[in-house]
């Protein structure tokens, strides 16, 4: 338990944190502190490529073992489960529409790059290796959750869903976030070691600082958006924002056991497990769901569980996949 | 100089129904529209803000396009069966064009 305390208020004082928290502070006071638009998504489009190269690399250095297949595998089915069990706890502790909770719902099947981002450098920070397919497992979670919240809308009616049409698939599968991720994975396994060490005072110094940047700015936007959709945060529907990460976790943590993981690929599922989609899948359920509430998903996942996760989530995880996994820094 | 009479039509729609938008004008026989961003603004859905968005979910564009009058209730019926559920603004103003041929 001292472990678990002082790990997490190693994290809470990285300047990773007190970016983010930075950037909800001075959006919360109304700073008109902002982050252009073009820079935040260079920042983002920089962030992709070098978290999917880097675990490229891994895969190339270390070889693919036979728990690739089985980890895409236990992502793909996560990311389609977890709606269901927050579809259930969100009729349970809030009264939201059966519209509006499977569109949240979509959000906590599906994942949070940057938690991972965040995630894998609290990882190397700490000395922990993992599995550098984790990358890709992280995209095949992104897009299940969609179809699983969808079929919740249809099983009670259908009322308020356009479905998916072949724009929208092709929208989610090549989605920017996932084909980076996923296209720099595999320049990062064909070019190997030999090619991080000819970008790697790009890709690998440069990272944690723009890894702050582009927390601050996530700050201002978790901040403004706590700002204006503060009020529709009933006491069940915060409740729920807190312990459906937790849940997620334990699932993630189970799963992770189950398929053998190293100590920092445990840690990866449960951080993936318990975060909540803020990109892909808002839009596609904007498209796919436009009756659905946007301001409920959106304080949801980035004024609620983002910070939860980043701030106590993650060293939480970490923790706990250490103790469970028996491995140490 | 002579000018023509036209319809002026500005639609302001959620960013990720754009080319959903547009496919459906270009159907209803378009042959040309503007794409303009939209900055921020207000309304029945909340304040908001281009500065900061982490996706196009919560972006809005304005589609601006001029057509001949005769061809506008085309238009409209094609591009209401694409906004018709969604966050977003239609208007259509009489206007003057130089090159009726054009539109």
């Amino acid at each position: 338990m001292d472990q678990l305390f002082s790990l997490a208020a190693e994290n809470l004082i990285s300047p990773i944190i007190l970016s983010f928290a930075l950037g909800v502070a001075a959006s919360l006071a109304r700073s008109d502190l902002s982050i252009p638009e073009a820079v935040a998504k260079g920042m983002s489009i920089y962030l992709l490529f070098a978290i999917g190269f880097k675990g490229g690399v891994s895969v190339a250095d270390h070889g693919i073992d036979g728990k690739l297949g089985m980890a895409l595998l236990a992502g793909i089915i996560l990311s389609a489960l977890l709606p269901l069990i927050a579809f259930a706890l969100l009729k349970v502790m809030t009264g939201m529409s059966r519209l509006d909770a499977a569109a949240v719902a979509a959000h906590y099947g599906s994942i949070s790059i940057v938690t991972f981002v965040a995630g894998t450098s609290v990882l190397d920070s700490q000395g922990i290796g993992a599995e550098g397919y984790m990358v890709a497992v992280a995209a095949a979670m992104e897009a299940p959750a969609i179809l699983s919240a969808l079929w919740l809308v249809a099983r009670g009616g259908g009322s308020g869903s356009k479905g998916m049409d072949g724009t929208l698939i092709r929208e989610i599968m090549l989605n920017g976030s996932i084909v980076l991720l996923v296209g720099s994975f595999f320049i990062g396994m064909a070019t190997g070691p030999k090619g991080l060490a000819e970008i790697s005072s790009f890709i690998v110094s440069p990272f944690k600082g723009v890894l702050c940047l582009f927390l601050l700015d996530m700050g201002l936007v978790a901040g403004r958006g706590l700002r204006e959709g503060g009020k529709i945060l009933t006491p069940g529907v915060l409740l729920f924002g807190v312990v459906m990460p937790l849940v997620g976790a334990i699932i993630g943590l189970g799963s992770g056991l189950l398929l053998g993981l190293s100590t920092g690929g445990v840690a990866l599922l449960m951080m993936l497990s318990a975060s909540a989609s803020y990109i892909a899948v808002p839009a596609a359920m904007r498209v796919a769901l436009p009756e659905a509430n946007p301001s409920l998903y959106l304080t949801l996942s980035l004024g609620i569980t983002f910070p939860f996760n980043l701030t106590l989530g993650l060293p939480l995880y970490v923790a706990m996949a250490q103790a469970l996994t028996g491995g140490s820094p | 100089m002579i000018t023509h009479k036209a319809k002026r039509v500005e639609i302001t729609i959620e960013a990720i129904m754009q080319s959903r938008l547009t496919d459906a004008m270009k159907a209803a026989g378009v042959t040309g529209y503007t794409v303009l961003p939209v900055f921020g603004g207000s309304g029945k859905s909340g304040e908001w803000n281009r500065s900061g968005q982490v996706s196009r979910a919560s972006g809005m564009v304005q589609v601006v396009c001029i057509i001949k009058p005769e061809r506008l209730d085309g238009l409209l019926e094609s591009a209401f069966s694409v906004v018709e559920r969604h966050i977003g603004v239609v208007s259509v103003q009489d206007c003057d064009v130089l090159r009726a041929e054009r539109f």
